[in-house]
């Protein structure tokens, strides 16, 4: 039997030693750890307990924005009364995540480091090729079911599609990652998968997430996350899209959009090009259908998952209209 | 002796206790707070945990099995391999068919699908076995495999003769209608899903063995498990009085069951094995797929001329499933004309199984598709073409129905769903960017008939009890069984206590085919009459009794007390009888087999299914009917479906217990939802696995997809069908839903998709 050992680290220090050594994993909610540990994915030597650790669960918005530690539940979140107010695109992108069940269990720092969904790596007695899990083995999702693969963000090592909904809502509004004092940008700390898709994140060893920043903009006080599948409920998204708009005075001219995917890139996938293209312009219709095309420009399909391409920009179409609606 | 209990027989002198009564499930209460204890849940003393090792390529030979590192971890007791597993004797198929004289190994060395059993893991711990279990390397020579229906090496598949169907000279009618249309249908592999995995807890004691197993038919299992270890069937007894749901995969011992008794006796301990949930996709058959075309040629007025229809299903290398493709295109519609032919071909997975209405499920997707698409093709309203063709008796077994309530379903069905407001044209009702559909579909159902025999007791309380070996998988066999006995005998359903789930109790066939509540309600109406006439007897005759000076002929049982018809003598509990008496129970078999059955009669008819009764014997033909009316709402941009609104009315003859047939009936219409639009097991085409095998990705309806669903009872009762007059429930609400969606998908986007199931993607 795997032997592991598993400590209830008392302070964040002593967590992140622990987490630093060889073998060592951070457990949270545990939804995705114990998951992949039953795969026979995740073989930790050692895990550390995060969860009994005092203040990371706390959720503060101020004038310049929204401080949410990695330790508060997805489901707190989401039904926070100010995050609703100030980031309603973060609280539909979470309560329309996972189930009820998980979201009551599941952490924000976890909820950002969930692994893909990708069939293939959750199997390693079949498929011993994933380059994710092994780096060098191969992809043996490429030529097999893609259905859910991504269609941006893609190399030829590996086609994953990162499944969050969060941090889609949070890469759309500059959202920063607290590493202890270290900060990253969202859009930073998702790596690309080139040529090591084993490496996830800008985030090294013995470091670990202790909140999420968002600051606070008229865009993401006016914003939607949503989340086209075809389950109404407790899916991934087959396409999905974080926007938030700001209008000029005259309630019409778009002076700020931001504009994420989720369910079909590799990482969160901010749209600078749909923003740009409409930035500036009058919100009508038939102009944000155009630039929304955009969204998937150097898209590429696997076989079963060319219908993200055309249901991405459709998503995002729809969602930025919808913002446009509600002025 | 007559007995008058005074009673009609329905809800309206019983309330919720009698039978027709709105009774809650009587298990429920154990089942909410936990105590009811399922199979698995069992704890025994030295109790030993096996894992199972599947194989990872879809065809070809186990060229050697490395046990050692598993043999030397920690905690395991024994590694089972083809060549180490103790050797069993082939049992026979569920027809009873007398097995061929030769072994049986549940671990395979010739291996037809990805996914079978090579060896297993037995441990002092559950996650030793399982750390064992994945140091096992087994490797293979692998031969190129067929992955499915659509796998260019399948080929055209084997004839099915008794498929066959004929009447007229469907072709030649076909070729001179004026009006034709020809179109393939398609359904996935399905899977049944049920909350609780397949698993037992296996015991032997000396040549005894007992096993802990979700059962949907305890007595064929038993017959299993004896045939398979050389023991009297009386040695084995099946133990299973919750099941966390069947749909059809339960009715039968399986390969790992053999693995799990085999480990049990070689180790002399019970043994545990539990698939997983990924093995519950591979190490037993879902709903095989399938594959029909069906021509329809009929008149400008679409009164139909011919119908040809041909099928395929999968079936595994060595394995023989048919689906029955042709059931309801044979029966549904008047035709003078018509031609069904089945083929069934291999393919390298496991044999498939039945899943709910197997058969009839995907036949009616093909009917009511194509009979949709010819109303389409001559403009004539969906509903209006369904009634042009009605058929007045069984067009195939030229009988006459023994019930057939669908013209009051289509009525019933439509007037409560609005249907005349429903424009004709696809696309002509939205909502936004909604674009709706409104679709109609009829289902059917065969009423299998077989016996069933149980045991009535009253007991020196006044309190009833009833044995007997047939199982409730969240159907209702407690409830409508205490309602039975209730009402037969004349006391509150409080008052009765109801035992199912042992095979140490009177025997049941089958809980499959919707046959189980019409042959037990039979059975313990039987019982328990014999049962009161006993007790009304005691009290008449027996000197002791304070009835005996009345000289009454008869007496009235009712709500747990005796008195006399008249009022005039005296007024007695059950117990004040039976204790003036002298007696401290009265106990009473009945069965509803033919009289002069003899022991060998009544074994095959409890462990085989040769003696269920053909829905067309004798003058009838026996069929539940429905009529499916579903919106639906697409989104034209997204192509996502979602069923907005269900009206659903159903002919089972007389129900039992409405609440629990509506249930019934919704949970069918639930799993024909998943089915339609979610449902769908996705295989690696190669290497021929099944990869969305859980149920994060094997996708079924969530409470957010079940919109309210309205169920109509338009049954009358049957008594041609079974004792009390009631038709089959279970299986018939999901029969008809995904033709009645794709209906409705059409009517709302102009799109036909004729492949389960519709995603986004077929409609994007
Ligand atoms: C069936 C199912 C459906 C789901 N559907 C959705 C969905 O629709 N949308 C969606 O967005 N998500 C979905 N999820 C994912 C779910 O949201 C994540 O599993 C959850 O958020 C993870 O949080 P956790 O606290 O349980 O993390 P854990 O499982 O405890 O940890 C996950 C990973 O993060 C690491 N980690 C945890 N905390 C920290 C930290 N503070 N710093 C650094 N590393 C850390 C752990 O070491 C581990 O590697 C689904 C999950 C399941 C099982
Ligand atoms: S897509 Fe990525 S995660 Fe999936 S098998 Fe390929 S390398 Fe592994």
């Amino acid at each position: 039997m795997r032997d592991f050992s598993y400590l209830r680290a008392g302070s964040l220090d002593a967590a992140r030693q622990a987490a630093a050594l060889p073998g060592a994993m951070l457990l949270a909610g545990g939804t995705t750890l114990i998951d992949l540990a039953k795969c026979g994915v995740a073989e930790p030597d050692s895990l550390v307990d995060i969860t009994h650790l005092k203040g990371l669960d706390k959720i503060a918005v101020s004038a310049s924005g929204a401080t949410i530690g990695a330790l508060a539940k997805m489901g707190h979140v989401a039904d926070h009364a100010d995050i609703k107010r100030h980031f309603p695109a973060v609280s539909e992108a979470l309560w329309q995540a996972a189930s009820a069940q998980i979201r009551n269990m599941a952490t924000i720092g976890g909820n950002l480091m969930q692994r893909t969904r990708c069939p293939y790596f959750r199997d390693p007695a079949n498929f011993p090729a994933c380059n994710k899990r092994e780096p060098g083995s191969g992809c043996s999702a490429i030529g097999g079911v893609t259905r859910g693969h991504a269609v941006l963000g893609t190399s030829e090592a590996c086609i994953a599609m990162y499944p969050g909904d969060l941090a889609t809502a949070l890469v759309a509004f500059d959202a920063i990652v607290h590493l202890g004092e270290r900060r990253v940008s969202v859009d930073d700390f998702f790596l690309l998968p080139g040529a090591t898709p084993d490496r996830e994140h800008a985030i090294d060893p013995g470091e670990m997430i202790t909140a999420i920043e968002i600051p606070n903009s008229a865009a993401a006080r006016r914003s939607t996350y949503l989340k086209i599948r075809d389950r109404q409920s407790y899916e991934f998204a087959a396409a999905s899209a974080a926007v938030g708009i700001e209008f000029e005075a005259d309630g019409r001219t778009i002076r700020d959009l931001r504009v994420a995917l989720g369910g079909v890139a590799t990482k969160p996938w901010r749209a600078r090009a749909v923003e740009q293209a409409l930035k500036g312009k009058v919100l009508e219709p038939d102009a944000v259908r155009a630039a929304s095309l955009l969204a998937v420009e150097g898209a590429v399909d696997n076989g079963a998952n060319h219908y993200k391409i055309e249901l991405a920009p459709r998503v995002v179409a729809r969602a930025i209209l919808k913002m446009g609606e509600t002025a | 002796m007559t007995v008058h209990n005074m009673r009609h027989g329905d809800a309206s002198d019983g309330g919720a206790d009698a039978v027709g009564g709105r009774l809650s499930r009587v298990d429920g209460p154990a089942k909410i707070t936990g105590s009811a204890k399922y199979a698995v849940e069992q704890q025994l003393e030295g109790l030993a945990y096996a894992v199972l090792v599947e194989s990872t390529i879809a065809s070809g030979k186990v060229r050697s099995i490395d046990t050692a590192e598993a043999e030397a971890a920690p905690g395991v007791l024994k590694v089972l391999t083809p060549d180490t597993i103790i050797s069993l004797r082939t049992a026979s198929d569920w027809f009873g068919t007398p097995p061929p004289d030769k072994p049986y190994c549940p671990l395979a060395r010739d291996i037809t699908f990805s996914g079978q059993h090579v060896a297993a893991v037995v441990a002092e711990t559950f996650e030793q076995a399982v750390a064992a279990a994945a140091l096992v390397k087994v490797s293979y020579d692998e031969t190129p495999s067929i992955v499915d229906l659509s796998d260019a090496k399948a080929g055209d598949g084997i004839p099915i003769d008794a498929m066959t169907k004929k009447w007229g000279d469907a072709q030649a009618a076909f070729a001179s209608a004026p009006v034709r249309i020809c179109a393939a249908y398609n359904t996935p592999r399905e899977y049944q899903a049920p909350m609780e995995p397949h698993g037992l807890i296996a015991q032997w004691e000396g040549d005894k063995l007992t096993v802990w197993e979700p059962s949907q038919w305890l007595d064929g299992m038993a017959r299993t498990y004896a045939e398979w270890f050389g023991v009297p069937f009386e040695n084995v007894r099946l133990v299973s009085p919750y099941i966390g749901g069947g749909f059809g995969s339960k009715a039968l011992a399986l390969s790992h069951g053999a693995v799990a008794a085999s480990a049990a006796k070689m180790l002399g301990r019970p043994v545990r094995l539990v698939m997983t949930r990924p093995q519950t996709f591979t190490g037993y058959g879902g709903r095989a797929a399938t594959r029909q075309t069906v021509t329809i040629g009929a008149d400008r007025q679409g009164k139909i001329q011919s119908i040809v229809h041909r099928g395929i299903n999968e079936t595994s290398m060595d394995g023989m499933w048919v689906e029955p493709l042709g059931s309801v295109t044979s029966i549904m519609y008047a035709t003078p004309n018509f031609s069904s032919k089945q083929n069934v071909v291999r393919v390298n997975s496991v044999v498939p199984g039945a899943m709910r209405a197997p058969g009839e499920n995907p036949s009616a997707f093909g009917i009511e598709s194509a009979i949709d698409e010819l109303a389409y093709e001559v403009g004539i309203d969906p509903l209006e073409i369904r009634l042009r063709n009605y058929a007045e008796q069984d067009p195939h077994a030229r009988k006459a129905w023994s019930t057939r309530q669908l013209r009051e379903a289509f009525a019933a069905g439509s007037e409560r769903f609005g249907w005349e407001r429903r424009t004709p044209q696809p696309r002509s009702m939205r909502d936004g960017n909604q674009l709706i559909g409104w679709g109609v579909a009829a289902g059917t159902y065969p009423v299998r008939r077989a016996y069933g025999e149980a045991i009535v007791r009253i007991l020196a309380d006044g309190s009833v009890e009833v044995e007997s070996s047939s199982i409730d998988m969240g159907q209702g066999t407690y409830t409508i069984l205490a309602q039975t006995a209730a009402e037969t005998v004349g006391v509150p359903a409080d008052n009765v206590v109801v035992k199912l789930g042992d095979s140490r109790f009177p025997r049941a066939g089958v809980a499959g085919g919707s046959r189980l509540a019409g042959v037990m309600t039979g059975a313990v109406y039987k019982a328990a009459t014999s049962a009161l006439d006993q007790l009304v007897g005691l009290a008449i005759s027996d000197p002791r009794s304070p009835f005996h000076a009345l000289q009454a002929n008869t007496l009235v049982v009712a709500n747990g007390r005796i008195s006399s018809p008249r009022g005039d003598g005296p007024d007695l509990s059950i117990a004040e009888l039976l204790g003036s008496v002298g007696r401290d129970h009265i106990e009473a078999t009945g069965d509803t087999m033919p009289a002069n059955s003899t022991a060998q009669d009544r074994y095959k008819n409890y462990t085989t299914i040769a003696m269920a009764l053909p829905h067309t014997e004798g003058d009838y033909s026996r069929h539940s009917w429905c009529a499916h009316f579903i919106e639906v709402r697409v989104d034209e941009d997204f192509g996502t479906v979602r069923v907005s609104r269900v009206v659903s009315a159903l002919d089972s003859g007389r129900l039992y217990n409405p609440k629990l047939a509506e249930s019934q009936w919704k949970g069918g219409i639930i799993m024909g939802i998943g089915q339609a639009l979610l449902e769908e097991g996705i295989v690696d085409r190669r290497h021929g696995r099944i990869v969305n095998n859980n149920l994060a990705d094997y996708l079924v309806p969530t409470n957010a997809d079940i919109p309210d669903i309205e169920v109509i009872s338009v049954g009358i009762p049957d008594l041609h069908s079974s004792v009390l007059g009631g038709k089959g429930v279970g299986e018939l609400a999901i029969v008809g839903v995904a033709p009645a969606i794709a209906n409705a998908v059409f009517h709302a986007t102009g799109k036909r998709v004729r492949d389960l199931p519709i995603t986004l993607e077929k409609l994007i």
